[in-house]
């Protein structure tokens, strides 16, 4: 490391090592998006081969184990390897150019949280490839399945889980740091975009809540290889404290995947309605009150577990609380848009369709919030609706919204908006055909994590299929457009799109390399 | 990493080897241990799994020390800005915040265990009856040392805990003193931080060196509280909930002050070659911070795993 820099060295390393040993943001940005990408196609390709075995009922394609190991693989890679690195990826790429700072606080950091995903994703897909097979016990990894009845391969979960916890809370911190360290003079925390300051209540709740994920997995490793008896109630523990000490973590883990998606729908609404955001105090505070609530919600995922009533109606009422910082946000939205000159480029499609769908995934939620009610749709496709309804239509597509919204920012050139149009409503309705059956389904009593199911459940099935590999399909649209994009097209402007406001906006199209390097003009920043 | 040159305020982070060999590392270290632990588990031989494990912590050791070399040297070279300084700050204050998450589990489980786990397996209440059908003859007393499956997990002859509240018991009750080793060494490394702003390099070395000297001593006698509970306690990992949460916090806790411990000695071998000054000093203060975020864990383990 040289003192002396000069202007003239500041691009891009040449070849392989610009990638391996980068500490720019945008390089790590970059990464962090290819890297969830990829790992969107695989778990994708796991959610193909569940929704081609549930195509007929009966046995076809794949055995029971290996179709457990697929649900888990998928739900596993998608949450950890897809969506959560997408958000890292671009709070990388937009947070240091929304709040006027040069790049991350901690740089070397910062290379080292992407760089442990790649090998911690290598080892826990390897697992498919061993005699004992991938892990088999649902994304959840419930005890005793996950302990007891686990294959062999679960030691390498274990340890891909403590790696990929190292590595979100590396990441966390680093964007702490920067949000509270690095900010322009005169971009003070209340005129902050709110995709930062989504993400900066995100990264509290990962330093939060990884640890404790951590923490349930080394007890399954004593359990497993030592002894102890944490989940073996033979031993005087309780199965049923895993599930409080997973959920602990996993009920937070859940509005870490939605939260910064809250961010991104709130900087694509109003550049679009071309009208300031509604309420953006309110904003705040409702993701604050969100990220609050989210740590006493958790044992809602259990209620049928048996626990005293007191227990069942608290975490009812806490649940159901939920929805008023989250109605405060839809209504803003909704209020943005109202009366606003609204264009509907492909971003403005994806952040609607996100309003829309999202809300739909949390009525679903109230539902299952309720105690009784809950009794009925537990671990059954009403809750497979549910969740994907908030994660795909939801997380996933705000991840596309803010794709197609900055990709002309991040390359330079416009994208083929006409393609971005058609992977749009191809995504649209085969998310809608693939998931809205599936109320029906858990409504009806169809179970989750099943490869077969009885002779009534057969077309809504068959359906739900047709959707999946439709919308699996069209995500290569994305893929292609994105590369299109990348090789050339219309050239961008510095401001992109017509009411876009924030610093972002004010620099060259495509971003050059170093941003910010002195702080950008007060009279820049904007009230929000 | 920052370097404030002739620019102001100007920043150019430049390339680094360094964390993406950590990766390398990392990913051995836990591959070779995972792979060892399954060896282990059928009964095999777990040699390579372990020289692979090895490997990987020494390459990653390898690239930590050089990390933290790079960090001091660029510091000493005055290129460090203010405002990495405070990044710094933020970055360890959180991560000990993410550390208390991680004791929190432990404990968390810990307290579930006891207030409900435990009672409901005794037969408590409504929630009972499942532990009445399957162990009828197991009554819920804390610490558990009647198991209630005691073929599969045996039991412990005798806890840990104080069970006598008189001054002759905590004067054998070596835990006891334990707690005020390592409430003694928080107290000695602040008067190593107050010799160190006060410019006082002697002092600095001496209450450093005293509180690493605490941190080896309460490692040495948690290692013979550990042979006590193994030889005479029949206290195990595998005897049933109490070893389980007993030997996860206190080993959990025991490695942090050993981290702690070894963190400490590098700050003095650091201050004996000259390193800090009354007014830059983080590395010092980070440890410090560390250590007293070490003890105030062993505090809350004092009460609820020995106290009460």
């Amino acid at each position: 490391m040289s003192a002396a820099h000069d202007d003239h060295h500041h691009g891009p390393a040449k070849g392989i090592s610009r990638w391996l040993f980068t500490t720019n943001h945008k390089d790590i940005g970059s990464l962090y998006l290819w890297f969830s990408f990829a790992m969107f196609l695989l778990g994708g390709t796991f959610a193909m081969v569940i929704r081609a075995e549930l195509f007929q009922p009966g046995l076809q394609l794949v055995d029971p184990n290996f179709f457990n190991q697929m649900t888990t693989m998928h739900g596993l890679i998608m949450v950890f390897g897809a969506v959560m690195p997408a958000f890292v990826g671009l709070a990388n790429w937009m947070i240091p150019m929304m709040i006027g700072a040069p790049d991350m606080a901690l740089p070397r950091m910062n290379n080292w949280s992407f760089w442990i995903l790649p090998f911690a994703f290598a080892m826990l897909s390897s697992t498919l490839l061993m005699e004992s097979g991938a892990p088999n016990f649902g994304w959840t990894f419930y005890a005793p399945l996950s302990t007891t009845y686990a294959p062999s391969s679960v030691t390498f979960f274990i340890f891909a889980v403590h790696i990929m916890g190292a590595s979100s809370i590396m990441g966390a911190i680093n964007i702490i740091a920067t949000v509270l360290n690095m900010r322009a003079p005169g971009m003070t925390l209340m005129k902050m975009p709110l995709f930062v300051w989504t993400w900066l209540i995100t990264a509290y709740l990962l330093i939060a809540v990884m640890p404790v994920l951590a923490g349930v997995v080394t007890m399954m490793l004593f359990d497993i290889h030592f002894g102890t008896s944490f989940f073996n109630a033979a031993g005087g523990g309780d199965p049923v404290l895993f599930q409080h000490v997973f959920w602990f973590f996993g009920h937070p883990e859940v509005y870490i995947m939605i939260l910064p998606a809250f961010g991104v729908v709130s900087a694509i609404i109003p550049t679009f309605a071309r009208k300031r955001l509604f309420g953006y105090d309110s904003m705040v505070y409702a993701t604050a009150s969100i990220a609050f609530l989210s740590f006493i919600v958790w044992a809602h995922h259990m209620f049928t577990v048996g626990m005293p009533i007191a227990g069942e109606l608290f975490f009812m009422y806490a649940t159901m609380l939920i929805a008023v910082p989250t109605g405060v946000k839809v209504f803003n939205w909704v209020a943005t848009m109202f009366r606003g000159s609204m264009t509907f480029e492909t971003p403005m499609l994806f952040a609607i369709a996100f309003v829309v769908l999202f809300t739909m995934g949390g009525f679903t939620g109230l539902m299952l919030a309720i105690t009784p009610a809950d009794f009925q749709y537990h671990d059954t496709y009403f809750v497979v609706a549910h969740f994907h309804y908030v994660l795909v239509p939801g997380a996933v597509f705000s991840i596309m919204a803010a794709a197609y919204y900055w990709l002309p920012k991040w390359t330079g050139y416009m994208y083929d908006e006409r393609l971005g149009k058609l992977h749009f409503w191809l995504s649209f309705i085969g998310v809608n055909v693939l998931f809205f059956p599936q109320h029906f389904l858990g409504l009806a009593g169809m179970p989750r994590r099943i490869p077969d199911y009885a002779l009534q459940f057969a077309d809504f099935n068959w359906i739900s299929s047709i959707g999946g590999f439709l919308f699996g399909a069209s995500q290569l649209i994305l893929l292609f457009v994105v590369i299109k994009c990348i090789k050339g097209g219309k050239k961008a402007t510095d401001q992109v799109w017509e009411g876009a406001q924030g610093l972002e906006w004010t620099v060259a199209s495509p971003a050059p390399y170093h941003t910010f390097a002195t702080p950008p003009d007060p009279k820049l920043i904007h009230d929000q | 990493m920052a370097s404030v040159g002739s620019h102001e305020n100007y920043y150019v982070p430049e390339q680094t080897k360094l964390p993406f060999f950590a990766s390398i590392g990392l990913v051995f270290m836990v591959y070779g241990l995972g792979a060892a632990l399954n060896d282990m588990k059928a009964a095999e031989s777990a040699t390579a799994s372990t020289w692979i494990s090895l490997f990987g912590f020494t390459l990653l050791s390898f690239i930590i020390f050089q990390w933290f070399s790079t960090v001091i040297r660029e510091n000493h070279a005055g290129m460090n800005s203010d405002q990495l300084k405070r990044s710094y700050v933020w970055g360890m204050a959180w991560f000990i915040f993410s550390e208390v998450m991680f004791f929190a589990a432990f404990f968390g489980a810990l307290y579930y265990v006891r207030s409900f786990a435990v009672p409901w397996l005794g037969g408590e209440g409504d929630k009972g009856i499942s532990g009445d059908m399957l162990w009828p003859e197991f009554s819920a007393v804390w610490p558990v040392i009647e198991n209630p499956n005691s073929a599969i997990f045996t039991n412990p002859h005798e806890a840990l805990n104080v069970h006598e509240w008189t001054v002759a018991f905590f004067a054998k009750f070596l835990p006891f003193w334990n707690t005020l080793i390592l409430i003694t060494s928080s107290v000695t490394v602040h008067f190593a931080h107050t010799a160190l702003k006060a410019e006082n390099r002697k002092g600095l070395i001496q209450w450093l060196a005293v509180t690493v000297a605490l941190g080896v001593i309460f490692l040495f006698l948690q290692a013979f509280e550990y042979i006590e509970a193994y030889g005479h306690y029949g206290l195990t990992l595998d005897s049933g909930i109490y070893g389980s949460t007993f030997f996860l916090l206190t080993g959990f806790h025991g490695f942090h002050v050993t981290l702690g411990t070894f963190i400490l000695a590098v700050m003095l071998i650091r201050a004996i070659k000259g390193h800090f000054k009354p007014d830059d000093h983080f590395g010092f203060e980070a440890a410090s911070w560390y250590w007293h975020f070490v003890d105030v864990v062993w505090v809350g383990l004092f009460i609820f795993v020995y106290l009460l």
